[in-house]
């Protein structure tokens, strides 16, 4: 049993509800075989397939002329995008923590209407607006442009919600003190704000960039997915499934792969430093 | 207080232009000729076959990953183990991994020519381009939410309610159902919440894996793609905005969920769970 109350107050804090040692056995085993099926197996298939022809075959399907000029668009585009977001996403943090104005409270929630909305609605929104029929004659479709603001509009809520809780923790005593020594309002953004801010930043910075760079669903309907010019990898392994290359398909993924893997790292070690400061 | 006005209008400006403006949109060129057209377009046979299906998917697989989630949780949470590092990163991975990626290790994995394709072809199974298919590709999606949310929370509780439960005698289970779910009962709501709305939209693994056949394995997201590009728009409008509908639905739920889970949850960013667990289990290691 959990033990005698005066054990307690001396021996390290006792987990709560623990199942017995089978049963935590059984239960992570469990865990386990979960993930393997759901997770880890089909992309354990996605390696072993890229590998089917050998590393030359690899190689060649990752630097082909179209997969290479897919993969140049998705890192780029995804760059810019977190760049704006990286922008904005700060200011609406900002504006919605230490601004005061009504239907605050909408606005905030409007924050996660592209996690909750589908990326296929959100193509189709964007594109009704900024399409061929744009009633405001403002046409990007089938441009670059397109993937631009697609990628904005689904990463935005990632920065917003990363900066916002450190904004509100932030202590406001040290800018005060700064502007009675004299400093100007961009003084104390620079050297006072801005610095508080950067891990959260970099935080939502790393999950927008993971994010973009595997997006299909907003952009398949307003990019046009036309090769060389707007198609971003994620679409281009679509073709090759659809023509059967197969394998090259496979290859691409495995170097999209590769990338989430080492942000995933990034954003845990980030995390752990943030979270010892 | 101009430099207060410019950071408004900056954020209202990009808000407006980039999420208000074409969600009004896609609402007004729905409903521009009246309620007729979208009713009828959403109840052909067609479309109703598709909401059927996406409900499907939600009824199978939100249970599904929040019974792993809560159970998930609940051993990194409380059992220390030094797999508990790779688990947890495991199931950060389907937040990172394009959904075209996720529907074509599925399709390695089950199509005829995969590793498992031709032994349950065998069987008599049909995965690929089928409603299992579509349904591993919408559990593999939504993997992370519940456990992310239900994480922070159990850390947040603590354990001497648990331990009074078991002290006055109450077994595991009891313990469990009295005590611990009732406490952490908002941040699994708010992941479950969370798990619905990617289920709902999911499309690019199911896109994959179900190869889209009208009124057999289309979803509503798929719906709406394959209406666009028939051109077929009005189907595609009233289809988006139903599921603009649920998505401003669980919106609602999220803001009223985020804030009675507020204790741990930091919404819907996977990294809060990181940084807790790995520090839990630093500190426990040394």
């Amino acid at each position: 049993m959990e033990g005698h109350p005066a054990t307690i107050s001396t021996a390290p804090p006792r987990a709560g509800i623990r199942l017995p040692g089978v049963g935590a056995g059984l239960g992570r085993g469990m865990v386990v075989l979960y993930l393997s099926l759901i997770v880890m197996l089909p992309l354990a298939a996605v390696l072993d397939e890229s590998l089917s022809g050998g590393l030359g075959a690899f190689w060649d399907s990752v630097t082909g002329a179209e997969s290479m000029a897919a993969l140049k668009l998705t890192v780029v585009s995804s760059l810019i995008v977190v760049a704006i977001n990286a922008f904005f996403g700060t200011i609406i943090a900002w504006v919605l923590v230490r601004d005061e104005f009504p239907g605050k409270g909408a606005v905030n929630a409007l924050i996660d209407l592209p996690f909750a909305l589908p990326t296929i609605v959100a193509g189709l929104t964007l594109l009704t607006l900024y399409g061929a029929e744009s009633p405001i004659g403002l046409d990007i479709a089938f441009t670059r442009v397109a993937i631009i603001v697609a990628l904005c509009f689904v990463t935005l809520p990632f920065i917003t919600r990363a900066v916002q809780p450190l904004l509100m923790e932030m202590d406001r005593e040290m800018e005060e003190a700064a502007t009675s020594l004299g400093a100007g309002g961009f003084t104390v953004f620079r050297r006072i704000i801005f610095p508080n801010l950067l891990p959260g930043i970099l935080a939502g910075v790393l999950l927008a960039f993971a994010r973009a760079l595997g997006e299909y669903g907003s952009l398949i309907l307003i990019s046009g997915n036309i090769p060389f010019k707007t198609e971003v990898s994620s679409v281009f392994i679509r073709s090759q499934i659809e023509s059967g290359n197969v394998s090259g398909a496979a290859a691409v993924s495995v170097v999209l792969l590769a990338i989430s893997l080492a942000l995933l790292v990034a954003v845990s070690l980030f995390a752990r430093r943030g979270a010892r400061r | 207080m101009t430099a207060r006005w410019s950071l408004r209008g900056l954020a209202f400006g990009y808000l407006g232009l980039l999420l208000l403006a074409p969600v009004g949109m896609i609402f007004y060129k729905t409903f521009e000729h009246g309620l007729g057209p979208p009713i009828d377009a959403m109840t052909s046979p067609d479309a109703l076959h598709a909401i059927w299906l996406t409900l499907l998917m939600v009824a199978v697989a939100v249970p599904l990953n929040t019974v792993f989630g809560v159970g998930c949780a609940l051993l990194l949470v409380r059992h220390r183990w030094k797999g508990n590092a790779v688990i947890d990163g495991i199931i950060n991975l389907p937040f990172a991994i394009s959904p075209i990626v996720i529907g074509l290790s599925l399709f390695l994995l089950y199509g005829n020519a995969g590793w498992f394709g031709p032994t349950l072809t065998e069987w008599g199974v049909k995965v690929l381009f089928s409603i299992p298919g579509m349904i591993l590709a919408s559990i593999f999606v939504s993997l992370p939410f519940v456990v992310r949310e239900t994480v922070p929370v159990l850390q947040e509780i603590g354990t001497e309610q648990e331990q009074a439960a078991s002290t006055l005698g109450a077994n595991a289970w009891q313990t469990f159902w009295r005590v611990t779910l009732p406490a952490i009962r908002w941040g699994v709501a708010y992941g479950v919440v969370l798990t619905t709305a990617r289920v709902l939209g999911e499309f690019g693994a199911v896109t994959i894996v179900s190869g889209s056949i009208s009124g057999q394995t289309e979803t509503l997201p798929l719906f709406v793609a394959k209406s666009f590009e028939q051109f077929n728009e009005q189907a595609a409008y009233a289809g988006a905005i139903v599921l603009a509908l649920l998505a401003l639905t669980t919106l609602l739920l999220m803001s009223i969920g985020g804030r009675k889970a507020k204790a741990g949850s930091s919404g819907p960013i996977p990294i809060a769970g990181d940084a807790a667990i790995s520090m839990s289990n630093s500190k426990e290691g040394s």
